[in-house]
């Protein structure tokens, strides 16, 4: 091969070498950073409405704990998540539902009879019968949900993160 | 800017030096059959990276080994890819190897003084094949199931001490939880351990020793 004025032969070795390296390790490279992110990128959408039973089977003005599982996938298994609600029935046809969850940093909270406030196990985060903040370092009141009612029968809105 | 930030770490590091001695090496005449061993480590290194990402989703248990492929082909995104890579990429590097090996041998390269770097290169050999034979367990799946019951078998019929080292490497009598979890430890721990450290030696005498040359009328 003749010199050529504008580039040494090793020089064209280094560009090229160079550009084919870069390529290569944007298609590897690339794909690998989606292959990492890949489960947190997934949507996974659930929404339905959970029967929670009668209305007529709840005691007016009294919280009371209905639990259920809801089984979602994660990878190559299925996982079963429990939920816990607190129905309240405010009259003969009224009702709140609000999640058990601690807007704290999500332990559970209970429904304390004596003092009649839900509290939190966790670092002790007080809430009103209405899932309102009473005291602790939660920073808004328990999650609410949306509920309907069709014969008699009470339904609440679930949507999974 | 960038001139003096190199010298700075080229005076502590010894740059220049390293890229002397590794890179700037005199070569004889050579052809492209003298790129293998090259080729070898760039696989090796694919290998490394690829099955570093498997291991995200990847588990080595009986119970979740198979499903856990399947959920890296089918649901992982660019799954298949890195998969691929490392399927294919196995297969590729035993063949680089062995006719890597095929051309030191056909050019008497193995002779005076480099007969240590011939030798490590049968450990290199030896333990390549080992990741592809471990490697093959790992997808639980029935054809890596029965071959692995053959393969496991087949050392069995040494006399004497035949039993006793199939069980070794099953783990026990059977194939079982304990020869998934064992094949992945060898897979990805000790073999290429022992591969990273014997490529160690192998480099350090062609670098040592230099290449020979293409055997001619003289040899
Ligand atoms: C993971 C596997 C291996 C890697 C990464 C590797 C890497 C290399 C590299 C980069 C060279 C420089 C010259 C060339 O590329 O041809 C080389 C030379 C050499 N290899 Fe390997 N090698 C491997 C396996 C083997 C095997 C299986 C053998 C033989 C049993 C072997 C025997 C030799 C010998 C004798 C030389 C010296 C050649 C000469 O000086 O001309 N290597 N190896
Ligand atoms: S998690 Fe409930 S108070 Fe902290």
């Amino acid at each position: 091969m003749p010199n050529s004025p504008k580039m040494t032969r090793r020089q064209f070795v280094t560009v090229i070498g160079a550009g084919l390296s870069a390529i290569m390790g944007t298609i590897v490279g690339l794909p690998a950073i989606g292959y990492l992110l890949s489960p947190a990128l997934e949507k996974q959408k659930g929404e339905s409405w959970i029967p929670l039973g009668a209305l007529e089977k709840y005691p007016l003005n009294q919280p009371t704990l209905f639990t259920f599982t809801r089984a979602k996938k994660h990878g190559w298994e299925k996982t079963v998540t429990s939920y816990g609600v607190f129905v309240l029935r405010t009259s003969e046809t009224q009702v709140r539902v609000f999640s058990n969850v601690c807007t704290h940093l999500s332990c559970r909270v209970n429904w304390k009879e004596e003092v009649q406030e839900y509290v939190c196990p966790c670092h002790d985060g007080h809430f009103a019968i209405d899932g309102a903040i009473v005291s602790g370092p939660q920073p808004r009141p328990l999650d609410e949900y949306q509920t309907k009612i069709e014969d008699g029968n009470l339904f609440i809105f679930l949507k999974e993160a | 800017m960038f001139q003096r930030l190199f010298q700075w770490l080229d005076e502590r590091l010894g740059l220049t030096s390293i890229h002397d001695v590794v890179l700037d090496r005199k070569v004889p005449k050579v052809n492209w059959w003298f790129t293998l061993g090259s080729a070898s480590l760039f696989l090796f290194l694919l290998q490394g990276v690829t099955g570093i990402f498997l291991t995200v989703y990847y588990v080595p248990s009986p119970d979740h080994a198979y499903d856990s492929v399947q959920y890296i082909m089918n649901e992982v995104r660019f799954g298949w890819l890195i998969r691929g890579i490392h399927h294919w990429g196995a297969t590729l590097m035993v063949l680089v190897v062995f006719i890597h090996m095929l051309r030191t041998f056909f050019y008497a390269a193995y002779k005076y003084p480099r007969e240590l770097t011939w030798l490590s290169g049968v450990v290199l050999l030896l333990a390549t094949l080992g990741m592809g034979f471990t490697g093959y367990l790992l997808p639980w799946n029935q054809r890596a199931y029965w071959a692995t019951t053959v393969g496991t078998e087949i050392p069995g019929t040494i006399p004497l001490i035949g039993p006793f080292v199939t069980s070794v490497l099953r783990g026990g009598a059977d194939l079982s939880a304990l020869t998934l979890a064992r094949f992945f430890a060898v897979h990805i721990w000790f073999l290429p351990a022992v591969i990273a450290a014997t490529i160690g030696l192998h480099l350090y005498l062609v670098i040592r020793l230099g290449i020979s040359h293409i055997p001619d009328e003289n040899d």
